[in-house]
Parts: structure tokens; sequence; C-alpha cells
């Protein structure tokens, strides 16, 4: 098991790195760099204060020394300075995170709470009309853009109630009610798709769970039938139900790119599309890392998980 | 909530062709003779985020915007009567009759926001840096200020400049909005010291900037002119999705977005909120212009570029498109209203400005046979992906088809954009003008040969109008130098067609009736330092 | 008499046929439901020119705005242009995303999952590590900045949209074929001297279809949905071409109140189709291979 755990461990590296080397190679193939963006148009700047300026920035230098003074700021945790700000990654990451992950949470939050009564009711009343809904209304989640669900949530809030979301995000432990109506519609956007897939696994789990050889031993003791679905049904059906949540979690930034653009919420979801359109290397490189990160490490956390509880893992 | 009559300030303007942008509205109860109310927060939407403070250094209307409250300039604009000039930091000025010389007066007592006094130092300091700037310091305008020779300083509240040659725009130059006069110890120190920082001198002190949230400023008590500002302060709130922009005006969230909305958004919001909003609309300083890559074939062909000109239905297009973009007036190279543009009558003989469009299209077609172009010849237009430009390319492209041209539409990021419009990677590109003022001197610039301007992307050379140009820049009589003015432009999008205008922008700007002591102008760079601005009960 | 013969048989084929569908459409309803409206956009898709009432991209300003109507099914946008007959023009296009992208993405996927399980040990390892590092990329970005280096355009949106389904097709087959890789018949070729090509492309390659469809289906729902989400960044196929994500771009925004049907027209069609994908993709994962979980 600790061979394992170490030879899993040690394979993170090799997956960082080439996260890395893509991401550094892919942004200086988009055409226009930082300099060009800025000075380029309007401005009437001739093309040897356009080099100066790029040297400022280090992007005069060859691209693989570019790369290793980069690599060796991240080993030592230095993610660098953003170059349309000036100020420091870690900094904008900072102010930034706690709406993400706020946000991240509120719509996992959802979605579970979605996902978990509607598929067991999709699995009990499996191939009835409710378990159809069920589906239409799982699948339906996934079908709408949720661009599109946001736009329709702002514009049916303003006409119906004439209200909007406040522009500007205020902590949760400063004034819930204020951050709570702003995170809600937008959680509410992203959760729902993000239900969908849960629900689904929800549903097949507790089908399988239901065929079980225990259950039937349960029924036939004379438990009460919403016993048997709770205790000994719901319960062993959460396993790849939590697998998916984790998974999706993990992956929420991707999510949020589009409806943080929506909601105008400064987040990072958000900053990462301003930061690729603004061609800011440092800061595009340091949240694509962040999110791979996160990625890999929930990934090697439910792996090992996975091998703590199935001993059949274990001892392979 | 006190009721406004809501007012329209439209064509009025456009119409006059010397006219001031600041609306005056007989009849209507004038919100000027009200009396002003102090306190309260103004809070304001920008739809883009300032990739640095430096105002010398940018060009982006973002950076002025929320940050122009914290700083004062030399002169400045009269939002009452543009392109009137008046002082700001200069109390009274001086123009020496050969027009080389300008001496400035500085007023007392003016203090930063640290507490230490401004003295004609830091003015120029200041200018210094934006005429001559060290190593490594990018001046965005520099090449405005050409004409400058010298700047000195011969008391603590006098500064001279001393120029090589007249120049007509001068002093507009001296108010431009971007000219922030900054601390000279700090400058000589850190030249690039308010990159990351605010220090002025301005009517609002800084208090915070969280990157893509907000801006927040707060009253200068110990602000120059007694009794000002009347805000207790103010936050700029980065916006950039339309949507939300528009929902959180709509709500009163925010109460004005000062650059512009879409003709659409007006609508709407007239329509939700009635006369509890006011819209003011002005003829914009920012155009769209076609830009032909005269080095390539068949534009190298003036009669190629002529049909392409011909083509384009400007009238209706003007007409129907300002139902739903910025893009509404129709002219050339001067901003139409303003004090040189050319009125309609002699805009309508410039070939591609004809009133009747059957008989360009039919020029068109016959002038593209006689350059030897096929029927149904393919090209590309390039474009960039953001408003009003994809929707101005499908205009045109369904223009140029009608005279028998196939082009295909390129959306790019402005990244790439702006590499293609200068390494001439393009066979036609979508770009724009947009500026501070419309002195011609400014406006001119990109039609200049290359080694002139930097900003002429369509790769021409033409000595005619550089000549042209020096000679209007040097003309101090307003009427001779309007002639050569029209002959540049004659030459330039009529005989020559080197770029050809498509159309010029309409500023439409919605806000709460409480928000009082702004006008509209015909810029969004200037105008943005929140001194007269109040909010009613 | 033998003619007879053959048309027995193919009658019989008709039937049997026949029967699959209609066993199909009862077993799964909700799948029915999803082909029919998939072959209705095809059917609008390939027959745009004949079924569009107008021309898509001329613009006629006499008419822009004009709500749904006799005249104007869908209504007009701001260019005066038929929505029906973008909408119909737009399932070309969206089509044409979905399908080339979804089958280029899973074929390659496919082959790579099985190149990959077949061969094992080094292959393997390069094979995985790679795609670890592309799965390891939000595919929103991966495809935003793909599009943002290649620019703008139909072809580098297919590309764009490609590139990251290879990964996680690849995966799923891999596991597949891991388990076909013991099987007797794989021992048996192998014993007779039968070459590595011809084992992954007359042996595993056919026993991996179920799992193939399956991801193959999923993806053509995702394809419409990313290319949308391109399109309302501002990075999908350039307008005039008529797609539901460019049509909703500016009209969702600009133009809801005014115009309504703008917003709603596009948004219908693309959750419609990505829908009916879905649907479609359930029901053949639940008839091929149900454990099987994408």
């Amino acid at each position: 098991m600790y061979r394992y755990f170490v030879s899993r461990l040690l394979m993170i590296i090799p997956t960082l790195f080439g996260v890395a080397v893509l991401t550094f190679v892919l942004l200086r193939l988009i055409p226009g760099d930082i300099v060009m963006l800025r000075y380029g148009t309007g401005a009437l700047v001739s093309e040897d204060v356009l080099q100066a300026e790029r040297a400022r920035y280090g992007l005069d230098k060859p691209i693989y020394e570019q790369f290793i003074s980069w690599l060796w700021g991240l080993v030592r945790g230095d993610l660098g300075v953003s170059m349309w700000t000036g100020k420091p990654v870690a900094y904008e990451v900072a102010i930034r995170l706690e709406l993400t992950l706020q946000l991240a949470i509120m719509a996992t939050l959802i979605a579970v709470a979605l996902a978990i009564p509607l598929g067991t009711l999709a699995a009990v009343k499996q191939n009835t009309w409710v378990d159809y809904a069920v589906r239409v209304f799982s699948i339906a989640g996934l079908a709408m853009p949720s661009f599109w669900l946001g736009i329709l949530m702002i514009l049916f809030l303003l006409i119906f109630f004439r209200w909007s979301p406040p522009v500007v995000f205020t902590p949760l432990w400063q004034n819930p009610l204020a951050n709570l109506t702003q995170l809600i519609w937008p959680a509410l956007a992203v959760g729902y798709r993000y239900s969908a897939v849960s629900t689904r696994m929800m549903r097949s789990a507790l089908l399988e769970v239901l065929r079980e050889d225990y259950i039937r031993t349960a029924r036939a003791k004379g438990l009460v039938e919403y016993l048997v679905i709770i205790r000994h049904g719901i319960r062993n059906a959460l396993l790849p139900v939590v697998t998916v949540i984790g998974l999706e979690f993990a992956f929420l930034i991707g999510g949020l790119v589009v409806t943080e653009q929506v909601f105008n919420l400064n987040g990072l979801g958000k900053l990462i599309v301003d930061a690729i359109s603004r061609r800011d290397y440092t800061m595009t490189q340091a949240l694509i890392m962040l999110s791979a990160g996160v990625f890999v490490i929930v990934n090697f956390l439910l792996d090992i998980c996975y091998m703590w509880l199935d001993p059949r893992i274990r001892y392979q | 909530m006190l009721k406004r009559v809501v007012f329209l300030v439209l064509a009025a303007l456009f119409l006059a062709s010397c006219a001031p942008a600041a609306p005056s509205t007989p009849g209507q109860p004038s919100p000027a003779a009200q009396q002003p109310r102090y306190g309260g927060e103004l809070v304001f939407a920008v739809d883009a985020e300032p990739p640095s403070l430096d105002a010398h250094r940018e060009t982006t209307f973002a950076v002025i915007i929320p940050l122009a409250p914290f700083y004062s300039t030399l002169l400045k604009f009269d939002q009452y009567n543009y392109p009137k000039v008046v002082g700001d930091l200069a109390e009274s000025w001086t123009v020496s009759s050969d027009g080389l010389v300008y001496e400035f007066k500085l007023r007392d007592g003016v203090k930063f926001h640290d507490g230490t006094p401004l003295t004609s130092r830091d003015v120029v300091a200041t200018y210094n840096k934006i005429i001559f700037p060290p190593q490594g310091v990018i001046s965005a305008r520099k090449a405005l200020y050409s004409a400058v020779e010298s700047i000195e300083a011969p008391d603590s509240r006098t500064v001279r400049f001393r120029l090589k040659h007249p120049s007509a725009s001068m002093l507009a130059n001296f108010a431009s909005g971007w000219n922030w006069i900054y601390k000279a110890d700090i400058i000589e120190k850190d030249p690039r010291w308010y990159e990351k920082n605010v220090l002025g001198t301005g009517a609002f002190k800084f208090v915070e900037y969280v990157p893509g949230s907000h801006v927040v400023g707060k009253k200068n008590e110990d602000y120059f002119i007694k009794g000002r500002p009347y805000l207790d302060g103010f936050r700029a709130v980065f916006m950039t999705d339309r949507s939300a922009m528009v929902a959180a005006l709509r709500s009163g969230q925010i109460l004005i977005n000062f650059r512009s909305v879409t003709p659409q958004e007006r609508d709407d919001l007239v329509r939700a909120l009635g006369n509890q909003v006011v819209v003011e609309e002005s003829p914009w300083v920012c155009s769209q212009i076609v830009v032909l890559n005269n080095e390539k074939k068949p534009f190298d062909n003036p009669k190629v570029r002529q049909a392409l000109t011909l083509a384009i239905d400007r009238w209706n297009g003007g007409q129907y498109l300002s139902q739903f973009t910025f893009l509404k007036y129709v002219g050339a190279l001067m901003r139409p209203g303003s004090p040189f543009a050319m009125p309609e009558s002699e805009l309508e003989k410039i070939p591609g400005f004809w009133r009747d469009i059957n008989k360009s299209r039919e020029e068109a077609k016959r002038l593209l046979r006689e350059a030897g172009v096929p029927e149904g010849f393919s090209f590309t237009l390039k474009n960039r992906n953001i408003e009003p430009y994809p929707s101005l390319g499908v205009f045109i492209i369904d223009q140029w088809r009608q005279v028998g041209l196939q082009v295909e539409h390129q959306l790019l990021e402005t990244g790439p954009w702006t590499q293609d419009l200068r390494t001439g990677n393009f066979e036609a590109m979508l770009y724009f003008n947009c500026d501070f003022m419309d002195d011609p001197d400014l406006q001119l610039l990109g039609f200049l040969s290359p080694e002139r301007s930097p900003v002429n992307y369509a790769r021409y050379r033409d000595p005619v109008l550089d000549s042209l140009y020096d000679q209007q820049s040097r003309e101090l009589d307003p009427e001779k130098r309007k002639q050569l003015v029209w002959q540049f432009e004659r030459r330039a999008v009529g005989e020559m067609a080197y770029q050809l205008p498509a159309l010029w922008w309409n500023r439409i700007v919605v806000r709460w009736a409480k928000v009082q002591g702004w006008r509209i102008t015909p810029s969004h760079y200037i105008n943005q330092d929140l001194v007269d601005v109040w909010l009613a009960q | 008499m033998q003619t007879d013969l053959f048309q027995e048989r193919a009658l019989r084929r008709v039937a049997r046929r026949q029967n699959i569908v209609v066993r199909f459409i009862r077993r799964y309803p909700l799948g029915a439901m999803g082909a029919t409206v998939l072959l209705i956009f095809a059917f609008a898709a390939v027959f745009a020119d004949q079924l569009a009432p107008y021309d898509p991209v001329a613009n006629n300003f006499a008419v822009m705005f004009r709500p749904p109507g006799p005249q104007y099914l869908l209504g007009t946008d701001n260019f005066g242009r038929d929505v029906l007959s973008r909408i119909i023009f737009g399932s070309r296009t969206a089509l044409l995303v979905a399908f080339t992208s979804s089958f280029v993405g899973a074929t390659l996927g496919a082959l790579l999952g099985v190149v990959s399980a077949y061969f094992g040990g080094r292959v393997d390892d390069l094979i995985q590590r790679v795609t670890d590092i592309i799965l390891a990329f939000p595919l929103i970005i991966l495809a935003l900045a793909m599009v943002a280096a290649l620019g703008t355009g139909t072809l580098n949106v297919i590309i764009a949209i490609t590139i990251p389904m290879i990964p996680r097709v690849s995966r799923v087959i891999r596991a597949s074929a891991l388990a076909l890789r013991e099987m007797p018949f794989v021992e048996a070729a192998r014993a007779i001297g039968a070459s590595d090509v011809r084992i992954i492309f007359q042996h595993l390659l056919p026993n991996v279809v179920a799992p193939y469809l399956v991801m193959l289906t999923a993806f053509l729902g995702q394809a419409i949905l990313l290319e949308a989400s391109l399109s309302f960044l501002g990075l999908g196929v350039a307008e005039p071409t008529p797609a539901w994500g460019l049509m909703l771009r500016g009209a969702a925004t600009q133009f809801a109140e005014r115009a309504p049907w703008l917003a709603l027209a596009p948004g219908i069609a693309i959750s419609l189709a990505v829908f009916a994908f879905n649907l479609l993709g359930d029901a053949l994962r639940d008839a091929l291979d149900p454990r099987l979980r994408v």
C-alpha cells in the first residue's frame, strides 16, 4: 500500500510538468502579445519602444530561458507578477478566491441537494412517469447552455421584480444577505447543470444496489420499504456519487468561466478568460497550473480513498 | 424622488456646423439653476479595466474614467461650451503673438493629497515625462507635442513652453484629459511609480483599487476650489458584461455609465424607467474606417479603392445601424458637427458620399470592370471581435456583395487584430479612430506617410497629403485652416480613396435624473474630474 | 425460386429491422424521442437550401426586428434576416461541427485507447501521461486557448473542440480494451501469428464499438454546447455565418427585451439538439453497454 501511494504520488510530477510545458508553449503560439495589445493601436508608439517594453517583461529572451525562470519561480512557490496589473499573481488570485470558492461550494451543495432525492426517486420509481420526468429534468440541465440560463434568469428578475443582483461582492461574514442574494443565482445556474450527472449516477448506482442480495434480505425480514432504501440503499449507492461530485468540484472552474462572465462576478473563472484575452502570460499560466493542480490532487485523493475502501486495489 | 422631464439632446448638435456640444435646453427646467446638494456617493460603471494607472502611457478610457477624479490637468475643456478651453491648475495664460511661447500662471495653494504643495516644478516634470520621456518610459501621445522645444519654470507659479514652430492645436493639447499632473519628486525618483500608485491634486482622494472589481475615492477636503466637490465620494465598478451593466443601471445600483450605452440599451432603460433617467447624446470623436492595404493587388489601384468606397451606402447604413450600434453619422475625416467638419452640401460631392446609391453602385461596377477586377472577386475583411466592429463588418460585406464582390469575414481578438494591422498582414481591415479632441492635427495624423505617422496602416506614401498637413497645422487663421483640411480630406478619401471612412459614432449617456452637474461632451476621454457633479435627493 | 428466396430474405431482414426499431421505441421511448428530433434537424441541415424561406445572410433593413408572424415565422433580426432561415442553416453549422469533431475525436481516441491497452508497457505509460496532461486542463479553457492560437472560423473551432475530446474517449476505450486483451480469441490470433495491426483492427476495434458509439453520442451534444460557449465568448465561427451560438451572442444580451424571439429561438434550438443527443446517448448506452458511465 505504501508503495502504491508513493508511486501514485510521483506520477503527479510529470503530469504537472507536462501541463506547464503545454501551457507555456500554447500561450506563446497565440498571436499578439501583451505589449502589442496595450500599445499597438491608437498609441503613437514606434516599434523600438514596443521592443523596449517587451524587454521589460522579459519577452525578448529565448523561450527556454523564459520557461526555466518561470518554472524555477513556480518550484519556489513564486507565481510571479501579473503582466497586466503589475501586482503579484498570488494577490490577484487571493482577492478572487473567496468568491469562486464560495460559488463552487454553493453550486455543489445545490447539485447534491437536487441529485440525491431526485436520483433516488427515479430509481425507486424506475420506468414510470416519475422516472422519465426526473431524467428529462436532469438532461435538460445538461442541454441548456449555462450562459443562456443565466441571461434568462437576469432578465426574468429584472422584468418581473425590477431587481438585479448586487454589483460588488460582499464577503459572507460581512453581510450574509447581500452575499447570498448575489451568489444564489449563478449558483443555481451552475448547480442545476452539475446536478444532472450526479442525478444519473445516483439513479443507476441505486438501481444496482437495489438488486443486491442484502436488500432482498432486508425486505424479507419485513423492514419498511423507505427504511430499506434509506438505510441500505442510499448509503451504499453514495460512493460513486461522491466520486462524481468530487471530480466535478475539481473541474468547476471550467464551468464557472462563462457563468461568472454573465453575472459579472469578479472570480477566477472570469479572470482566466480576461487573462487569456489580455495575453497576461504569468497570470494565465498560474491559473491553469492552479486548476490543473487541484484536479490532479483531487484525483489522487480519490484514488487513495478507493484503495483504502477497496482492498482488491490495495493488494494488486 | 424628484421627477424631471426627460430631454433628448439630438440632432441639434449635429446640424450646427460649429456647435458647442453642450446641450442648450430652452424651456426646460435647467438643472444648473438648481441649488447643488452636498453629500452622497456616486456609483458608476466602467466597461473595461485599466492596464495600469498611469494615463500618460495608456490609451484606454478605462484609465481615464475611474481615475481622473484623483488628478488635475493644466487646462481642461469646458463641459458646457466644448471645445472652449478653461483653466484647471492654470489660473491664467498668455500666448505670444508669433505663437511660439505659452506661459501659464498656476493657482495658489494647490496641495497634493499627501499635503505637499504643487509648484511649477511638478508641471515641468510631468510635461517632461510626456514630451521627453526617459529611456524605457512609454508616452502614448508624445507625437502631439513635437512642436515643443523646451519647458521652463521661471518661478514657482509660472510654467513656460517654447515652441519650434507655431501649432494651431497646442492649447487644446494642454487641455488633454490624459495629462494628469504628477509630483516631481516621485517622477524623478521612479518614473514608473504612477503605474501602480495614485497621488494627485484632484477633487477626490484615492481609497482603494480592487482589480477586477472597483475603484473608490473620497472627497478631498483640501481641494483648491472652495466648496467643491459636492460628492462625499465615488465608486467606479468594473462591469465588462453588458447585460449585467444594464441590469445594474436599471435597478439603480449604478447611476451612470459615462462612456456610452448602445441605442438598444437606451431604449430599454427609457422604457423601463421613464423620466427617472435622462438621456444625452452627442456625435462622438470616434469613427470606424476601412483600411485597405495599398501594397496589395488590386488595392494598389485607385479605381478599385474608389469602387469599394462607392459601394457603401453610408446614408442608409447610418440610419439603420444607429438603431442598434454606436454607428450613426456620415462624415469624412473630421467629426460631423465639429469646427473643421465639411458641411453636408460639400460632403455629398465626394465619391462614396453621393446621395444616390444606385448611381454610386453603377459607377463602382464600371470602375471595377475598368480595373480588370473579375465578377465575384473574392477577398477577406479582417475585423475585431467586439461590437460594433462585427455589425459594421456584416453590413459592409453585404454592401460589397451588391456590386458583385465576395468578401469573407474574419474576426480576430484584439491582439492578433493589432498585430496584423501593424504588420500589414491583411487585404482589408476594419479599424477605428477615437480621440479626445477634434483638432485636425490629431484627426489627420493617421493619413500621413508612414515615416511621419506610425498609425498609417494603409501603407501608402503621399507627399501631397504630408505637405497639406504641415500647412494646416501651422495656419493660425481658422478659416484658411479649414479650407486646407477640406483639401486634405477630398484627396485622402475621394480622389485617392486610400482609406474608407465608414461611419462616425454616436455617444449616448443615460444617467439617473438625480445625477447632476455633468454634461455630455463629444469625447469620453475628457470631463471626468467629477468636480461639479452632485446628487439630488 | 431463387428470386423468391432472396425476396423473402430481404423482407425478413426488413421486418427484423423494423422489429428492432419498434422494440427500441418501446424500450427506450425517451431515446426514440431524441432520435426523432435529431432526424428533423438532420433533414433541415441537408435540405436547408430548399427549406429556408429566405437568404440567411442578405441584409434587408426594411424588415428589421419583425416579430414572429405569417411572413416571418420566427421573426427577423437586427439586419432584417429571417430567423427561421438562419436556424435552418444554423443546424448545418451545428451538426457539421458536432459530427466532425465527435467523429474525429472519438475515432482517434478509440484508436489511441486500443493501442495503449494492446501494447501496454512504455507505449501505454507514454499515452497515459499525455492523456493525464490534457485531462488536467478544463475543457473550455483548452478550447479557448486553441481558438485564440489558431484564429476563429469553422475549421479552427472544430479542431479546438476535437483535441480535448480525444483523451476522454481514449481513457474509456482503453479500459474496455484492457479486458479484451486477455480474451482467448486475441491469444488465439496471436498464436497463429497475426500481426499487431491485424489484431488491433480485426479483433480489438470491432469489440469496442459499443463504448465508442456511446462516447460519440455523448460528445455530439457537448460539442454543440462548446461551440455555443465559444461563440458567446466571441471566439466561435464568424458572422454572417448562420450559427446558433453566434445568434445567441449578440441577440441574447442586446435585444432580449426588444426582440425576445432572437434570444429564444437559437437558445431553444441549441437546448433541443443537445437534449436530443443526450436522450439518444442515454438510450444507446442502456442498450449497448449499461455498465459504462460517461
